[in-house]
Protein backbone atom coordinates (compact mmCIF):
# COMPACT_ATOMS: atom_id res chain seq x y z
CA UNK A 1 0.00 0.00 0.00
CA UNK A 2 1.33 3.52 -0.76
CA UNK A 3 2.35 5.56 2.28
CA UNK A 4 -0.08 8.36 2.95
CA UNK A 5 2.09 11.37 2.40
CA UNK A 6 -0.83 13.74 2.85
CA UNK A 7 -1.18 12.91 6.53
CA UNK A 8 2.49 13.07 7.39
CA UNK A 9 3.03 16.85 7.57
CA UNK A 10 -0.21 17.15 9.52
CA UNK A 11 1.16 14.94 12.28
CA UNK A 12 4.09 17.15 13.16
CA UNK A 13 2.32 19.50 15.56
CA UNK A 14 1.46 18.11 18.97
CA UNK A 15 -2.32 17.74 19.53
CA UNK A 16 -2.27 20.23 22.43
CA UNK A 17 -0.62 22.84 20.20
CA UNK A 18 -3.28 22.28 17.57
CA UNK A 19 -6.07 22.81 20.07
CA UNK A 20 -4.34 25.94 21.32
CA UNK A 21 -4.02 27.38 17.81
CA UNK A 22 -7.67 26.61 17.05
CA UNK A 23 -8.69 28.21 20.35
CA UNK A 24 -6.80 31.38 19.46
CA UNK A 25 -8.50 31.55 16.07
CA UNK A 26 -11.88 30.99 17.75
CA UNK A 27 -11.17 33.80 20.21
CA UNK A 28 -10.15 36.12 17.38
CA UNK A 29 -13.39 35.34 15.54
CA UNK A 30 -15.40 35.93 18.71
CA UNK A 31 -13.64 39.25 19.30
CA UNK A 32 -14.28 40.28 15.69
CA UNK A 33 -17.95 39.37 16.01
CA UNK A 34 -18.35 41.42 19.19
CA UNK A 35 -16.25 44.47 18.46
CA UNK A 36 -16.20 45.13 14.71
CA UNK A 37 -18.27 47.95 13.21
CA UNK A 38 -19.73 49.27 16.42
CA UNK A 39 -19.80 52.80 14.89
CA UNK A 40 -19.03 54.30 18.29
CA UNK A 41 -22.06 52.72 19.99
CA UNK A 42 -20.05 49.93 21.60
CA UNK A 43 -21.77 50.04 25.00
CA UNK A 44 -25.11 49.64 23.28
CA UNK A 45 -24.19 47.18 20.52
CA UNK A 46 -21.83 44.82 22.34
CA UNK A 47 -24.28 43.57 25.02
CA UNK A 48 -26.80 42.86 22.27
CA UNK A 49 -24.23 40.89 20.38
CA UNK A 50 -23.12 38.98 23.48
CA UNK A 51 -26.48 37.25 23.77
CA UNK A 52 -26.39 36.11 20.16
CA UNK A 53 -22.78 35.11 20.50
CA UNK A 54 -23.55 32.93 23.51
CA UNK A 55 -26.35 31.27 21.57
CA UNK A 56 -24.10 30.57 18.59
CA UNK A 57 -21.32 29.19 20.78
CA UNK A 58 -23.74 26.95 22.70
CA UNK A 59 -25.35 25.60 19.56
CA UNK A 60 -22.01 24.98 17.89
CA UNK A 61 -20.60 23.26 20.94
CA UNK A 62 -23.72 21.13 21.46
CA UNK A 63 -23.89 20.00 17.84
CA UNK A 64 -20.16 19.29 17.64
CA UNK A 65 -20.09 17.28 20.85
CA UNK A 66 -23.26 15.35 20.08
CA UNK A 67 -22.08 14.45 16.58
CA UNK A 68 -18.63 13.23 17.63
CA UNK A 69 -20.05 11.18 20.52
CA UNK A 70 -22.78 9.73 18.34
CA UNK A 71 -20.20 8.68 15.74
CA UNK A 72 -18.08 7.14 18.47
CA UNK A 73 -20.81 4.93 19.88
CA UNK A 74 -22.17 3.94 16.48
CA UNK A 75 -18.65 3.14 15.24
CA UNK A 76 -19.36 5.09 12.15
CA UNK A 77 -18.16 8.41 10.84
CA UNK A 78 -20.87 9.19 8.34
CA UNK A 79 -23.96 8.94 10.51
CA UNK A 80 -24.93 11.96 12.58
CA UNK A 81 -27.83 12.53 14.95
CA UNK A 82 -29.33 14.91 12.41
CA UNK A 83 -29.05 12.39 9.57
CA UNK A 84 -30.77 9.82 11.77
CA UNK A 85 -33.74 12.13 12.22
CA UNK A 86 -32.98 13.33 15.76
CA UNK A 87 -33.90 16.94 15.09
CA UNK A 88 -36.88 15.98 12.95
CA UNK A 89 -38.02 14.07 16.02
CA UNK A 90 -37.69 17.23 18.07
CA UNK A 91 -39.85 19.20 15.64
CA UNK A 92 -42.40 16.38 15.82
CA UNK A 93 -42.41 16.47 19.61
CA UNK A 94 -42.95 20.23 19.50
CA UNK A 95 -45.78 19.83 17.04
CA UNK A 96 -47.48 17.12 19.05
CA UNK A 97 -47.28 19.27 22.15
CA UNK A 98 -48.87 22.23 20.37
CA UNK A 99 -51.46 19.94 18.77
CA UNK A 100 -52.39 18.25 22.02
CA UNK A 101 -52.29 21.18 24.42
CA UNK A 102 -52.83 24.22 22.16
CA UNK A 103 -50.40 27.05 21.76
CA UNK A 104 -52.16 29.31 24.23
CA UNK A 105 -51.40 26.86 27.00
CA UNK A 106 -47.81 26.75 25.81
CA UNK A 107 -47.52 30.50 25.80
CA UNK A 108 -48.94 30.55 29.31
CA UNK A 109 -46.35 28.20 30.80
CA UNK A 110 -42.79 29.02 31.70
CA UNK A 111 -40.74 28.44 28.53
CA UNK A 112 -38.04 26.75 30.58
CA UNK A 113 -40.50 24.27 32.07
CA UNK A 114 -41.92 23.63 28.63
CA UNK A 115 -38.40 23.20 27.28
CA UNK A 116 -37.54 20.74 30.06
CA UNK A 117 -40.64 18.67 29.41
CA UNK A 118 -40.03 18.57 25.68
CA UNK A 119 -36.43 17.55 26.21
CA UNK A 120 -37.55 14.79 28.53
CA UNK A 121 -40.05 13.53 25.99
CA UNK A 122 -37.38 13.66 23.31
CA UNK A 123 -35.02 11.71 25.57
CA UNK A 124 -37.50 8.89 26.03
CA UNK A 125 -38.29 8.69 22.32
CA UNK A 126 -34.70 8.90 21.17
CA UNK A 127 -33.47 6.28 23.62
CA UNK A 128 -36.21 3.84 22.69
CA UNK A 129 -35.60 4.33 19.00
CA UNK A 130 -31.82 4.14 19.04
CA UNK A 131 -31.60 1.34 21.57
CA UNK A 132 -33.79 -0.67 19.27
CA UNK A 133 -31.83 0.34 16.19
CA UNK A 134 -28.35 -0.28 17.56
CA UNK A 135 -28.93 -3.10 20.03
CA UNK A 136 -28.79 -5.94 17.53
CA UNK A 137 -25.20 -5.41 16.51
CA UNK A 138 -23.86 -3.41 13.62
CA UNK A 139 -25.92 -2.79 10.57
CA UNK A 140 -24.61 -2.05 7.15
CA UNK A 141 -23.99 1.66 6.83
CA UNK A 142 -26.30 2.19 3.90
CA UNK A 143 -29.11 0.40 5.73
CA UNK A 144 -28.71 2.75 8.69
CA UNK A 145 -28.63 5.83 6.48
CA UNK A 146 -31.77 4.66 4.72
CA UNK A 147 -33.47 3.91 8.03
CA UNK A 148 -32.47 7.36 9.26
CA UNK A 149 -33.79 9.06 6.15
CA UNK A 150 -37.03 7.10 6.39
CA UNK A 151 -37.45 8.02 10.05
CA UNK A 152 -36.59 11.67 9.43
CA UNK A 153 -39.13 11.79 6.59
CA UNK A 154 -41.71 9.99 8.68
CA UNK A 155 -41.25 12.41 11.59
CA UNK A 156 -41.43 15.42 9.28
CA UNK A 157 -44.51 14.06 7.49
CA UNK A 158 -46.39 13.38 10.72
CA UNK A 159 -45.39 16.81 11.97
CA UNK A 160 -46.51 18.42 8.70
CA UNK A 161 -49.82 16.55 8.87
CA UNK A 162 -50.49 17.69 12.42
CA UNK A 163 -49.48 21.22 11.50
CA UNK A 164 -52.23 21.27 8.88
CA UNK A 165 -54.79 20.35 11.52
CA UNK A 166 -53.61 23.03 13.90
CA UNK A 167 -55.30 26.38 14.14
CA UNK A 168 -53.43 28.87 11.88
CA UNK A 169 -52.62 31.17 14.77
CA UNK A 170 -51.16 28.31 16.74
CA UNK A 171 -49.22 27.27 13.70
CA UNK A 172 -47.47 30.63 13.91
CA UNK A 173 -45.97 29.57 17.23
CA UNK A 174 -44.53 26.50 15.64
CA UNK A 175 -43.27 28.04 12.47
CA UNK A 176 -40.04 29.52 13.73
CA UNK A 177 -39.09 26.10 15.06
CA UNK A 178 -39.10 24.58 11.62
CA UNK A 179 -36.34 26.57 9.97
CA UNK A 180 -32.86 27.10 11.25
CA UNK A 181 -32.26 30.71 12.11
CA UNK A 182 -29.24 32.21 13.77
CA UNK A 183 -30.59 35.73 13.84
CA UNK A 184 -33.65 35.32 16.02
CA UNK A 185 -32.77 33.57 19.23
CA UNK A 186 -35.05 33.16 22.22
CA UNK A 187 -33.40 34.93 25.12
CA UNK A 188 -35.02 32.88 27.90
CA UNK A 189 -33.74 29.71 26.36
CA UNK A 190 -30.15 30.84 26.01
CA UNK A 191 -29.40 30.65 29.70
CA UNK A 192 -31.28 27.40 30.23
CA UNK A 193 -29.32 25.96 27.33
CA UNK A 194 -26.08 27.23 28.81
CA UNK A 195 -26.75 25.27 31.98
CA UNK A 196 -27.65 22.09 30.09
CA UNK A 197 -24.62 22.29 27.81
CA UNK A 198 -22.30 23.00 30.75
CA UNK A 199 -23.60 20.00 32.69
CA UNK A 200 -23.35 17.78 29.62
CA UNK A 201 -19.79 18.93 28.99
CA UNK A 202 -18.81 18.24 32.60
CA UNK A 203 -20.24 14.71 32.34
CA UNK A 204 -18.38 14.12 29.09
CA UNK A 205 -15.05 15.40 30.42
CA UNK A 206 -15.10 12.79 33.18
CA UNK A 207 -15.45 9.96 30.66
CA UNK A 208 -13.16 11.02 27.82
CA UNK A 209 -10.99 7.93 28.13
CA UNK A 210 -13.99 5.64 28.24
CA UNK A 211 -15.11 7.14 24.92
CA UNK A 212 -11.69 6.41 23.43
CA UNK A 213 -12.29 2.74 24.25
CA UNK A 214 -15.92 2.80 23.06
CA UNK A 215 -14.68 3.87 19.62
CA UNK A 216 -13.01 0.46 19.25
CA UNK A 217 -16.46 -1.13 18.98
CA UNK A 218 -18.58 -3.34 21.22
CA UNK A 219 -16.32 -6.41 21.24
CA UNK A 220 -12.95 -4.84 22.10
CA UNK A 221 -14.55 -2.32 24.48
CA UNK A 222 -16.23 -5.13 26.43
CA UNK A 223 -13.03 -7.15 26.50
CA UNK A 224 -11.28 -4.10 27.97
CA UNK A 225 -13.86 -3.93 30.74
CA UNK A 226 -16.08 -1.07 29.56
CA UNK A 227 -19.77 -1.76 30.06
CA UNK A 228 -20.61 -1.08 26.43
CA UNK A 229 -24.38 -1.15 26.73
CA UNK A 230 -24.52 1.19 29.71
CA UNK A 231 -22.02 3.66 28.28
CA UNK A 232 -23.72 3.68 24.89
CA UNK A 233 -27.09 4.35 26.48
CA UNK A 234 -25.62 7.23 28.47
CA UNK A 235 -24.05 8.74 25.39
CA UNK A 236 -27.26 8.43 23.37
CA UNK A 237 -29.13 10.13 26.22
CA UNK A 238 -26.59 12.96 26.25
CA UNK A 239 -26.85 13.27 22.48
CA UNK A 240 -30.64 13.42 22.67
CA UNK A 241 -30.47 16.23 25.21
CA UNK A 242 -27.83 18.18 23.28
CA UNK A 243 -29.76 17.90 20.02
CA UNK A 244 -32.91 19.02 21.81
CA UNK A 245 -31.30 22.14 23.17
CA UNK A 246 -29.58 23.12 19.95
CA UNK A 247 -32.73 22.50 17.92
CA UNK A 248 -34.81 24.42 20.42
CA UNK A 249 -32.45 27.36 20.14
CA UNK A 250 -31.98 27.72 16.38
CA UNK A 251 -33.93 24.96 14.62
CA UNK A 252 -32.75 21.91 12.71
CA UNK A 253 -29.48 21.96 10.76
CA UNK A 254 -28.73 18.68 9.05
CA UNK A 255 -25.13 18.67 7.89
CA UNK A 256 -23.37 21.03 10.26
CA UNK A 257 -22.41 18.34 12.78
CA UNK A 258 -20.90 16.18 10.06
CA UNK A 259 -18.88 19.13 8.78
CA UNK A 260 -17.32 20.10 12.12
CA UNK A 261 -16.76 16.52 13.26
CA UNK A 262 -14.73 15.77 10.15
CA UNK A 263 -12.87 19.06 10.43
CA UNK A 264 -11.94 17.99 13.94
CA UNK A 265 -10.85 14.47 12.89
CA UNK A 266 -8.59 15.99 10.25
CA UNK A 267 -7.17 18.72 12.47
CA UNK A 268 -6.78 16.75 15.70
CA UNK A 269 -4.19 14.28 14.41
CA UNK A 270 -5.18 11.79 17.11
CA UNK A 271 -8.15 9.60 17.97
CA UNK A 272 -8.29 10.83 21.58
CA UNK A 273 -11.55 12.45 22.58
CA UNK A 274 -9.66 14.78 24.90
CA UNK A 275 -8.41 16.45 21.69
CA UNK A 276 -11.11 15.66 19.14
CA UNK A 277 -14.03 17.00 21.21
CA UNK A 278 -12.59 20.46 21.98
CA UNK A 279 -11.34 20.62 18.41
CA UNK A 280 -14.84 19.91 17.09
CA UNK A 281 -16.38 22.43 19.49
CA UNK A 282 -13.90 25.14 18.53
CA UNK A 283 -14.30 24.43 14.81
CA UNK A 284 -18.05 24.77 15.26
CA UNK A 285 -17.62 28.12 17.01
CA UNK A 286 -15.32 29.35 14.25
CA UNK A 287 -17.75 28.22 11.53
CA UNK A 288 -20.89 29.63 13.16
CA UNK A 289 -19.58 32.87 14.63
CA UNK A 290 -17.13 33.45 11.79
CA UNK A 291 -19.78 32.60 9.20
CA UNK A 292 -22.30 34.93 10.78
CA UNK A 293 -19.67 37.68 11.00
CA UNK A 294 -18.65 37.33 7.37
CA UNK A 295 -22.22 37.25 6.11
CA UNK A 296 -23.49 40.13 8.22
CA UNK A 297 -20.58 42.54 8.27
CA UNK A 298 -18.62 41.77 5.14
CA UNK A 299 -21.28 40.59 2.70
CA UNK A 300 -24.14 42.38 4.45
CA UNK A 301 -26.75 39.67 4.03
CA UNK A 302 -28.68 38.48 7.06
CA UNK A 303 -30.47 35.15 7.11
CA UNK A 304 -28.53 32.78 4.91
CA UNK A 305 -25.89 31.27 7.21
CA UNK A 306 -27.84 28.04 7.62
CA UNK A 307 -28.07 27.73 3.85
CA UNK A 308 -24.32 28.17 3.44
CA UNK A 309 -23.62 25.65 6.21
CA UNK A 310 -25.99 23.12 4.74
CA UNK A 311 -24.41 23.53 1.33
CA UNK A 312 -20.84 23.03 2.57
CA UNK A 313 -21.88 20.26 4.97
CA UNK A 314 -23.93 18.52 2.31
CA UNK A 315 -20.98 18.57 -0.07
CA UNK A 316 -18.80 17.08 2.69
CA UNK A 317 -21.35 14.33 3.17
CA UNK A 318 -21.36 13.47 -0.53
CA UNK A 319 -17.55 13.59 -0.66
CA UNK A 320 -17.34 11.21 2.31
CA UNK A 321 -19.77 8.78 0.72
CA UNK A 322 -17.86 8.79 -2.57
CA UNK A 323 -14.52 8.43 -0.78
CA UNK A 324 -15.82 5.46 1.19
CA UNK A 325 -17.35 3.81 -1.87
CA UNK A 326 -13.99 4.12 -3.65
CA UNK A 327 -12.14 2.71 -0.66
CA UNK A 328 -14.51 -0.26 -0.51
CA UNK A 329 -14.04 -0.92 -4.21
CA UNK A 330 -10.25 -0.72 -4.00
CA UNK B 1 -24.27 -39.89 20.35
CA UNK B 2 -21.90 -42.34 18.76
CA UNK B 3 -18.77 -40.23 18.90
CA UNK B 4 -18.79 -39.83 22.64
CA UNK B 5 -18.37 -43.56 23.10
CA UNK B 6 -14.83 -43.49 21.79
CA UNK B 7 -13.61 -40.63 24.01
CA UNK B 8 -13.76 -39.77 27.63
CA UNK B 9 -16.09 -36.79 27.92
CA UNK B 10 -15.51 -36.83 31.65
CA UNK B 11 -12.09 -35.37 30.89
CA UNK B 12 -13.85 -32.06 30.40
CA UNK B 13 -16.45 -32.08 33.16
CA UNK B 14 -15.99 -31.92 36.88
CA UNK B 15 -12.36 -30.75 37.01
CA UNK B 16 -11.13 -29.29 40.30
CA UNK B 17 -10.61 -25.52 40.10
CA UNK B 18 -11.22 -25.19 36.35
CA UNK B 19 -10.01 -22.08 34.50
CA UNK B 20 -13.29 -21.92 32.67
CA UNK B 21 -16.52 -23.69 33.56
CA UNK B 22 -19.66 -23.75 31.43
CA UNK B 23 -22.80 -25.24 32.95
CA UNK B 24 -25.78 -25.88 30.70
CA UNK B 25 -24.96 -22.97 28.39
CA UNK B 26 -27.63 -22.50 25.75
CA UNK B 27 -28.08 -19.91 23.01
CA UNK B 28 -30.96 -19.70 20.57
CA UNK B 29 -31.67 -17.44 17.62
CA UNK B 30 -35.41 -17.73 17.14
CA UNK B 31 -36.01 -21.46 17.00
CA UNK B 32 -32.48 -22.34 15.97
CA UNK B 33 -30.44 -23.61 18.88
CA UNK B 34 -26.84 -22.57 18.26
CA UNK B 35 -25.33 -23.70 21.54
CA UNK B 36 -27.23 -26.55 23.14
CA UNK B 37 -26.87 -27.20 26.87
CA UNK B 38 -23.06 -27.25 26.90
CA UNK B 39 -21.30 -28.49 30.03
CA UNK B 40 -17.57 -27.96 29.81
CA UNK B 41 -14.64 -27.52 32.19
CA UNK B 42 -11.33 -26.29 30.85
CA UNK B 43 -8.22 -26.72 32.96
CA UNK B 44 -6.28 -23.79 34.36
CA UNK B 45 -3.25 -23.23 32.16
CA UNK B 46 -2.67 -24.63 28.69
CA UNK B 47 -3.94 -24.18 25.17
CA UNK B 48 -7.42 -25.43 24.34
CA UNK B 49 -8.50 -25.61 20.70
CA UNK B 50 -12.18 -25.45 19.79
CA UNK B 51 -12.73 -27.29 16.52
CA UNK B 52 -15.74 -28.35 14.50
CA UNK B 53 -17.54 -27.66 11.23
CA UNK B 54 -19.12 -24.30 10.32
CA UNK B 55 -22.16 -23.58 12.43
CA UNK B 56 -21.10 -25.94 15.21
CA UNK B 57 -21.38 -23.12 17.74
CA UNK B 58 -17.67 -22.62 18.45
CA UNK B 59 -17.60 -18.86 18.01
CA UNK B 60 -20.91 -18.42 19.79
CA UNK B 61 -19.67 -20.41 22.78
CA UNK B 62 -16.45 -18.41 22.84
CA UNK B 63 -18.40 -15.13 22.71
CA UNK B 64 -20.62 -16.27 25.60
CA UNK B 65 -17.60 -17.24 27.71
CA UNK B 66 -16.06 -13.86 26.86
CA UNK B 67 -19.33 -12.07 27.90
CA UNK B 68 -19.61 -10.54 24.44
CA UNK B 69 -22.90 -12.36 24.02
CA UNK B 70 -25.52 -13.15 26.65
CA UNK B 71 -26.53 -16.80 26.96
CA UNK B 72 -30.21 -17.74 27.02
CA UNK B 73 -29.56 -20.30 29.70
CA UNK B 74 -26.80 -21.70 31.86
CA UNK B 75 -23.86 -20.16 33.62
CA UNK B 76 -20.22 -19.47 32.78
CA UNK B 77 -17.51 -18.86 35.33
CA UNK B 78 -14.02 -17.72 34.45
CA UNK B 79 -11.42 -17.96 37.21
CA UNK B 80 -14.32 -18.22 39.65
CA UNK B 81 -16.10 -15.10 38.36
CA UNK B 82 -19.59 -15.45 36.90
CA UNK B 83 -19.28 -13.65 33.55
CA UNK B 84 -22.92 -12.58 33.46
CA UNK B 85 -22.97 -10.90 36.87
CA UNK B 86 -19.39 -9.85 37.64
CA UNK B 87 -18.25 -6.30 37.02
CA UNK B 88 -16.94 -5.94 33.48
CA UNK B 89 -13.84 -4.04 34.62
CA UNK B 90 -12.97 -6.79 37.12
CA UNK B 91 -13.40 -9.44 34.42
CA UNK B 92 -11.16 -7.46 32.09
CA UNK B 93 -8.26 -8.05 34.46
CA UNK B 94 -8.88 -11.81 34.39
CA UNK B 95 -9.93 -12.42 30.79
CA UNK B 96 -9.26 -10.93 27.36
CA UNK B 97 -11.27 -11.86 24.30
CA UNK B 98 -10.88 -11.20 20.59
CA UNK B 99 -13.58 -11.85 18.04
CA UNK B 100 -13.08 -12.51 14.35
CA UNK B 101 -14.07 -9.36 12.55
CA UNK B 102 -12.42 -6.23 13.85
CA UNK B 103 -13.33 -3.28 11.73
CA UNK B 104 -12.31 0.18 12.93
CA UNK B 105 -13.58 3.47 11.59
CA UNK B 106 -11.00 5.46 13.52
CA UNK B 107 -7.39 5.95 12.51
CA UNK B 108 -5.03 4.34 14.99
CA UNK B 109 -1.40 3.37 14.86
CA UNK B 110 -0.44 -0.16 15.85
CA UNK B 111 1.13 1.12 19.06
CA UNK B 112 -1.97 3.13 19.98
CA UNK B 113 -4.12 0.03 19.48
CA UNK B 114 -1.85 -2.19 21.54
CA UNK B 115 -1.73 0.43 24.30
CA UNK B 116 -5.50 0.05 24.66
CA UNK B 117 -4.72 -3.42 26.02
CA UNK B 118 -3.50 -1.71 29.19
CA UNK B 119 -6.82 0.08 29.73
CA UNK B 120 -8.14 -2.35 32.38
CA UNK B 121 -5.04 -1.64 34.47
CA UNK B 122 -4.38 2.04 33.89
CA UNK B 123 -7.79 3.34 32.73
CA UNK B 124 -6.31 5.23 29.81
CA UNK B 125 -3.36 6.81 31.65
CA UNK B 126 -0.55 4.39 30.77
CA UNK B 127 2.35 4.30 33.21
CA UNK B 128 5.95 3.44 32.40
CA UNK B 129 5.20 -0.14 33.38
CA UNK B 130 2.30 -0.23 30.94
CA UNK B 131 4.50 1.04 28.12
CA UNK B 132 7.01 -1.74 28.84
CA UNK B 133 4.16 -4.23 28.43
CA UNK B 134 3.20 -2.58 25.15
CA UNK B 135 6.71 -2.81 23.72
CA UNK B 136 6.93 -6.43 24.84
CA UNK B 137 3.65 -7.33 23.16
CA UNK B 138 4.74 -5.57 19.95
CA UNK B 139 7.98 -7.49 19.95
CA UNK B 140 6.19 -10.74 20.80
CA UNK B 141 4.13 -10.52 17.62
CA UNK B 142 6.90 -9.22 15.40
CA UNK B 143 5.30 -5.77 15.11
CA UNK B 144 8.08 -3.50 16.36
CA UNK B 145 8.90 -2.31 12.84
CA UNK B 146 5.24 -1.55 12.16
CA UNK B 147 4.46 0.09 15.50
CA UNK B 148 3.96 3.60 14.13
CA UNK B 149 2.06 2.60 11.01
CA UNK B 150 -1.65 3.22 10.82
CA UNK B 151 -3.84 0.12 10.91
CA UNK B 152 -5.46 1.00 7.58
CA UNK B 153 -2.02 0.91 5.96
CA UNK B 154 -1.46 -2.71 6.99
CA UNK B 155 -2.35 -6.01 5.37
CA UNK B 156 -5.07 -8.18 6.87
CA UNK B 157 -2.55 -10.47 8.55
CA UNK B 158 -0.56 -7.60 10.06
CA UNK B 159 -3.73 -6.06 11.39
CA UNK B 160 -4.76 -9.40 12.87
CA UNK B 161 -1.43 -9.61 14.70
CA UNK B 162 -1.90 -6.08 16.03
CA UNK B 163 -5.25 -7.04 17.56
CA UNK B 164 -3.78 -10.18 19.08
CA UNK B 165 -0.95 -8.06 20.51
CA UNK B 166 -3.54 -5.79 22.14
CA UNK B 167 -5.26 -8.78 23.71
CA UNK B 168 -2.01 -10.27 25.01
CA UNK B 169 -0.98 -6.86 26.32
CA UNK B 170 -4.03 -7.00 28.55
CA UNK B 171 -1.97 -9.50 30.53
CA UNK B 172 -4.84 -11.71 31.71
CA UNK B 173 -4.81 -15.30 32.95
CA UNK B 174 -7.48 -16.28 30.45
CA UNK B 175 -7.25 -15.37 26.75
CA UNK B 176 -9.98 -16.24 24.24
CA UNK B 177 -9.22 -15.90 20.53
CA UNK B 178 -11.64 -16.54 17.70
CA UNK B 179 -9.66 -17.74 14.67
CA UNK B 180 -6.47 -15.82 15.43
CA UNK B 181 -4.81 -17.41 12.40
CA UNK B 182 -7.15 -15.69 9.92
CA UNK B 183 -5.20 -14.02 7.13
CA UNK B 184 -1.86 -15.11 8.52
CA UNK B 185 0.81 -16.60 6.27
CA UNK B 186 2.46 -19.89 7.26
CA UNK B 187 5.38 -18.29 9.06
CA UNK B 188 3.24 -15.97 11.16
CA UNK B 189 0.62 -18.64 11.84
CA UNK B 190 3.27 -20.98 13.19
CA UNK B 191 4.88 -18.15 15.15
CA UNK B 192 1.53 -17.11 16.62
CA UNK B 193 0.66 -20.63 17.80
CA UNK B 194 4.17 -21.04 19.19
CA UNK B 195 3.81 -17.77 21.13
CA UNK B 196 0.44 -18.81 22.50
CA UNK B 197 1.81 -22.19 23.59
CA UNK B 198 4.78 -20.45 25.25
CA UNK B 199 2.46 -18.08 27.07
CA UNK B 200 0.45 -21.05 28.32
CA UNK B 201 3.46 -23.10 29.43
CA UNK B 202 5.76 -20.40 30.77
CA UNK B 203 3.24 -17.93 32.17
CA UNK B 204 0.53 -20.43 33.08
CA UNK B 205 -2.07 -18.73 30.88
CA UNK B 206 -5.33 -20.41 29.94
CA UNK B 207 -5.69 -19.88 26.21
CA UNK B 208 -8.72 -20.89 24.19
CA UNK B 209 -8.57 -20.61 20.40
CA UNK B 210 -11.10 -21.41 17.72
CA UNK B 211 -9.18 -22.92 14.81
CA UNK B 212 -10.25 -24.38 11.51
CA UNK B 213 -7.13 -26.40 10.78
CA UNK B 214 -7.35 -29.56 12.87
CA UNK B 215 -3.63 -30.13 12.39
CA UNK B 216 -2.90 -26.84 14.16
CA UNK B 217 -5.07 -28.06 17.01
CA UNK B 218 -3.29 -31.41 17.00
CA UNK B 219 0.21 -29.92 17.11
CA UNK B 220 -0.26 -26.97 19.46
CA UNK B 221 -3.19 -27.65 21.77
CA UNK B 222 -3.07 -29.44 25.11
CA UNK B 223 -6.80 -30.04 25.00
CA UNK B 224 -9.10 -30.25 21.99
CA UNK B 225 -12.83 -29.65 22.27
CA UNK B 226 -14.72 -30.83 19.21
CA UNK B 227 -18.16 -29.35 18.67
CA UNK B 228 -20.99 -30.31 16.37
CA UNK B 229 -24.57 -29.02 16.19
CA UNK B 230 -24.11 -26.81 19.21
CA UNK B 231 -22.92 -29.60 21.48
CA UNK B 232 -19.56 -30.81 22.69
CA UNK B 233 -19.10 -33.95 20.62
CA UNK B 234 -15.75 -34.93 22.07
CA UNK B 235 -13.11 -33.57 24.34
CA UNK B 236 -9.65 -34.74 25.26
CA UNK B 237 -5.96 -34.64 24.46
CA UNK B 238 -4.88 -34.42 20.79
CA UNK B 239 -4.11 -38.16 20.84
CA UNK B 240 -7.66 -38.88 22.00
CA UNK B 241 -9.31 -36.61 19.46
CA UNK B 242 -7.16 -37.27 16.41
CA UNK B 243 -9.01 -40.49 15.61
CA UNK B 244 -10.21 -41.12 12.04
CA UNK B 245 -13.72 -42.30 13.03
CA UNK B 246 -14.24 -39.48 15.43
CA UNK B 247 -13.08 -36.75 13.03
CA UNK B 248 -15.10 -38.29 10.24
CA UNK B 249 -18.17 -38.21 12.42
CA UNK B 250 -17.62 -34.58 13.36
CA UNK B 251 -16.78 -33.19 9.93
CA UNK B 252 -18.81 -35.60 7.80
CA UNK B 253 -16.01 -36.52 5.44
CA UNK B 254 -13.41 -39.30 5.37
CA UNK B 255 -10.31 -38.39 7.38
CA UNK B 256 -7.05 -40.31 7.66
CA UNK B 257 -4.64 -39.69 10.54
CA UNK B 258 -0.90 -40.22 10.11
CA UNK B 259 1.92 -40.01 12.57
CA UNK B 260 4.62 -37.88 11.00
CA UNK B 261 7.67 -36.79 13.03
CA UNK B 262 5.82 -37.53 16.29
CA UNK B 263 2.91 -35.36 15.20
CA UNK B 264 -0.59 -36.59 14.45
CA UNK B 265 -1.52 -35.16 11.07
CA UNK B 266 -4.93 -35.58 9.50
CA UNK B 267 -5.34 -35.68 5.75
CA UNK B 268 -8.71 -35.28 4.18
CA UNK B 269 -8.22 -34.14 0.59
CA UNK B 270 -10.09 -36.26 -1.93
Amino acid sequence: MPPETATLPARRLAPSTRVAITAVIALAVVAGFLLADTHGYADFVVPLRVRRLVALVLVGWAIAMSTVLFQTVTGNRILTPALMGFDALYVLVQTVVVFAFSASLLNGTDPRLQFALETLLMLVFALTLFRWLFSSGRYELHVLILVGMVFATLFRSIAAFLQRLIDPSEFQVLQNLMFASFTTVDEDLVWATAVVVAVATALVVRRLRVYDVLALGAGPATSLGVDHRRETTRVLALVAVLVSVSTALVGPITFFGLLVAHLAYQLAGTHRHAVVLPMAGLSAVICLVGGQFVLERLLEVTTTLSVVIELVGGLTFIALLIHRARRNLA
Amino acid sequence: MTVTASTDLRACVGIDRPGIRAEGVTKRYGRTVVVDDVHLDLPLGGVTALIGPNGAGKSTLLSIVGRLLAADGGRVTVAGLDVATSRSDELAKAMAVLRQENHLDIRLTVRELVTFGRYPHSKGRPTGDDLVHVEKALEYLDLTGLADRFLDQLSGGQRQRAFVAMVLCQDTDVVLLDEPLNNLDLRHAVAMMGRLRDAARELGRTIVVVVHDINVASCYADTIVAMRDGRVAACGSPAQIMQPDLLEDIYGLPVRVHEIDDQLIATYYG
